[in-house]
């Protein structure tokens, strides 16, 4: 008799859930918003989520879609946890006309989950700025799209950061470095480029992990103190980069001399530093703001209309909007391609759109057009590279905004692309896949 | 009427002591486990096989596990994700390192691997008891982990610590659909729980319960106190273990060792104390609750905001969604504080005096 109830309970599931799906009429181009609306990590997936379905928005109001071709979502909480991550992703890949276009995970827990489903299904997974760096190789990893920039890249360009600072990369030799680190998947990921670039450049690097979630830091700082490093490398995500803030100040280690990767640099990671928080500079993909064209537009056009996602409408324009925004463009700039190639005003399917994302190439004349150039840099993906871009500009807080402090600061792929094709031909070798020739792709 | 016992007559042994003595509980068992291995493979499609079923199913085999130790045995425990990490961590290296190995022979080896983990971290329990005993065990939550992290051979050197699971192949036939993964991770939670069906009637099933109802007296009447206690944590680890490999291989395929953190073993502990302490139906019912409930909630206002044509902001429902889960929680185990699996009980004996109670 074990499971009977449940079984009628499952089979009303099943039937609700048939019934739910309404069936889709054709010209539409389905996205999946599997994001995160509660738990620590809620103000990153809400703020993210909110921007992608915001220009979204903004495209069905102001042009009606992709040549004419609407985008519709769904939404679904994924709690930044690995199972609900993949129920989700399950869910929602075969909704719309041509089933989920493509997947942005937003955890790099989830990311690792779906890369062997996503190809499989043929549905591109998108991490951009998280996730497998090594899949920054397209020949093993046909589906994955790291764009923009991964974790190694930003780290080598957080290195020539420090090298101008301290003018020049020469003076780097002897200088002492610590890597405070989120202690998962995520926090550990830079440790080996790290290492790397210490041999190479003479500096001192030491690796101090923070248990999840970290808002117990203060034995790691007290050793942060007995080293007395040049500069700390901050690799954190969610309450970790407050704390760890207000830790330093506790130690009387400067703020100035505090370097975050882009999950530790949102106006959610420092504003309840308070003072703390002052002068600290963090890396960023996307900049913030609402005076690009597109985000003047999301505002004329949705929020105008009382239709935007936000409902806290101070947070319009804050990191994690615009770089909810940036997943948009490129979704929709994946879409568009995909639609030069097969057919301009067709729903594309994640195969087609997996050869758009390939292909894409936002030079800096499409991202004028788009009216976002202050908010993301050009970005040119290849068969061999699915990262694209590489750059990152460093922004400080100054206790109310982020300001920009440097221009685009490119990656170092002498050190980052060795590394990566290493690390993606030993997965090549363990899961006995034979990389795509890049000259055979069309 | 139809579910009684009357009529049913026991002439020999082996018929008194089968374990399902009603006729009726042994048609519906054998329809349930026709459903699960034929329909439901024939007519779920990927979401439900995929997303749905298999976790479930794996859930309820890791809160079996832990019920076969605090539910039967009586030792809380508070360090099954660690199990199950070892269990998911050792299949992979097992795969890895011995080439052709069959899988299932590394889901065993994992599972005894995950049962040594389990003893060393259950000596504790041979001098000390209850809360003492959980706070003890947490120690193996927080090793193990550490251990996965910092050692890199046990990801293969892996920059980031993940491990991503092989390809899973029995005889040369391979499991690579949702549906083959569904009916594999199905056959080993089945037989498992026949299995451990079967060990709580046995001598050591009783000497678990005896040394759960107390100890002392257990002791007095020559039950071996350490012997017993040490099995029951190499048993529900062993259990744990094979969950957690099944987790990563029929499941995630790639996990990170943060994925079993302690949020997991208080997850199973919830299944297990919603379910029913010391019952093997309850370690399913509990699972169910935990995994599919919150799911539910997350479709479910999906069509109530869709059939009342009302926009609810998705960050107030899935705050509801936990808060609902929350107040339900506290219901059931007011209502009901012997779990799920007492309900179904209730329910059992009112039928049987059904029309006509007394």
């Amino acid at each position: 008799m074990k499971r009977k109830s449940l079984l009628v309970a499952v089979a009303a599931l099943a039937a609700g859930a048939y019934a739910g799906a309404v069936a889709a009429q054709a010209k539409e181009q389905f996205v999946p918003a599997n994001f995160y609306w509660v738990g620590p990590y809620a103000p990153g997936g809400s703020g993210a989520s909110g921007g992608m379905i915001d220009y979204f928005k903004l495209l069905n109001a102001r042009d009606g879609g992709i040549n004419g071709v609407k985008l519709t979502w769904e939404k679904c909480e994924t709690e930044y946890r690995n199972d609900r991550g993949v129920e989700c992703y399950e869910r929602s890949k075969k909704k719309g006309p041509t089933g989920a276009t493509l997947i942005h995970p937003f955890s790099t827990g989830i990311t690792y989950s779906l890369i062997e489903k996503g190809t499989a299904d043929k549905i591109p997974i998108v991490s951009v700025g998280y996730g497998r760096t090594d899949a920054s190789d397209g020949r093993v990893f046909p589906y994955v799209f790291p764009l923009i920039t991964n974790y190694w890249s930003q780290n080598t360009a957080k290195i020539k950061f420090i090298g101008m600072k301290e003018g020049g990369m020469d003076k780097l030799k002897g200088k002492k470095i610590v890597n405070i680190y989120h202690d998962s998947a995520y926090g550990k990921e830079t440790i080996p480029v790290l290492d790397v670039q210490a041999k190479k450049f003479g500096f001192q690097v030491t690796h101090i992990a923070v248990p999840h979630p970290g808002n117990e830091q203060q034995a790691q700082w007290l050793q942060v103190r007995q080293i007395k490093p040049d500069w700390v490398i901050l690799r954190g995500w969610g309450v970790m980069n407050p704390t760890a803030l207000k830790a330093a100040a506790k130690v009387g280690f400067p703020s100035t001399k505090i370097l975050g990767v882009w999950w530790s640099g949102a106006e959610e990671d420092v504003i309840p530093a308070g003072d703390a928080a002052k002068g600290y500079i963090a890396a960023g993909f996307n900049l913030p703001g609402t005076k690009q064209p597109v985000m003047q537009e999301i505002l004329k056009y949705v929020y105008a209309k009382g239709q935007g996602e936000l409902e806290d409408k101070s947070r319009i324009g804050s990191i994690y909007h615009t770089r909810g925004v940036v997943l948009g463009i490129l979704t929709v700039e994946a879409v568009r391609k995909a639609q030069e190639r097969y057919g301009k005003g067709n729903s594309m399917t994640g195969e087609q759109v997996r050869w758009g994302l390939e292909n894409l190439n936002l030079d800096a004349k499409r991202l004028k057009e788009l009216g976002a150039s202050d908010l993301m840099q050009p970005l040119k993906v290849s068969c061999l590279d699915h990262e694209g871009g590489g750059a990152v500009k460093f922004l400080q807080w100054d206790g109310k905004a982020w300001k920009v402090i440097t221009d685009w600061i490119p990656s170092d792929q002498s050190i980052v692309r060795p590394m990566i094709e290493a690390s993606a031909a030993q997965y090549a070798k363990e899961k006995g896949i034979t990389p795509r020739d890049c000259s055979k792709e069309k | 009427m139809l579910y009684r016992e009357a009529g049913q007559f026991k002439s020999t042994y082996a018929q008194d002591q089968q374990i399902f003595p009603i006729l009726q509980d042994r048609v519906a068992i054998a329809i349930l486990l026709a459903v699960a291995f034929l329909l439901v493979p024939a007519f779920g499609n990927q979401y439900w096989l995929g997303a749905i079923l298999t976790p479930f199913l794996i859930f309820s085999l890791a809160a079996l596990g832990l019920n076969i130790l605090t539910g039967y045995a009586g030792q809380l425990s508070l360090g099954t994700a660690a199990f199950m990490a070892v269990g998911a961590f050792m299949t992979y290296n097992f795969v890895l390192r011995i080439p052709g190995i069959p899988i299932l022979a590394a889901f065993v080896l994992a599972g005894l691997c995950a049962a040594a983990v389990g003893i060393v971290f259950g000596l504790p329990s041979v001098r000390i008891k209850g809360f003492y005993l959980a706070v003890a065990t947490l120690a193996a939550q927080f090793f193990v982990l550490w251990v996965l992290q910092r050692v890199g051979w046990f990801s293969n050197y892996s920059t980031s610590g993940v491990i991503t699971a092989q390809e899973i192949a029995i005889l040369g036939y391979r499991f690579d659909t949702p549906a083959k993964k569904y009916l594999l991770t199905l056959a080993v939670v089945a037989a498992m729980a026949l299995l451990a069906k079967n060990l709580m009637r046995s001598e050591t099933g009783r000497a678990f319960m005896a040394v759960r109802d107390m100890d002392v007296a257990a002791s007095v009447v020559g039950i071996p106190m350490m012997k017993t206690k040490l099995l029951a944590f190499a048993i529900s680890s062993f259990y744990a273990g094979v969950a957690g490999a099944l987790h990563a291989f029929t499941y995630l395929g790639t996990v990170e060792p943060e994925a079993y953190s302690l949020d997991l073993s208080f997850r199973i502990l919830f299944m297990v104390i919603i379910g029913g302490v010391g019952s093997i139906l309850g370690s399913f019912l509990g699972a169910g609750f935990i995994i599919l409930f919150p799911i539910f909630l997350n479709l479910a206002s999906g069509w109530v905001s869709g059939l009342f044509g009302v926009e609810i902001s998705f960050a107030v429902v899935s705050n509801l969604e936990v808060i609902i889960f929350g107040g339900l929680i506290i219901f059931f185990l007011i209502a009901e504080p012997h779990g799920l699996a007492r309900l179904w009980q209730i329910a059992k004996e009112k039928l049987r005096l059904w029309p006509f109670p007394h």
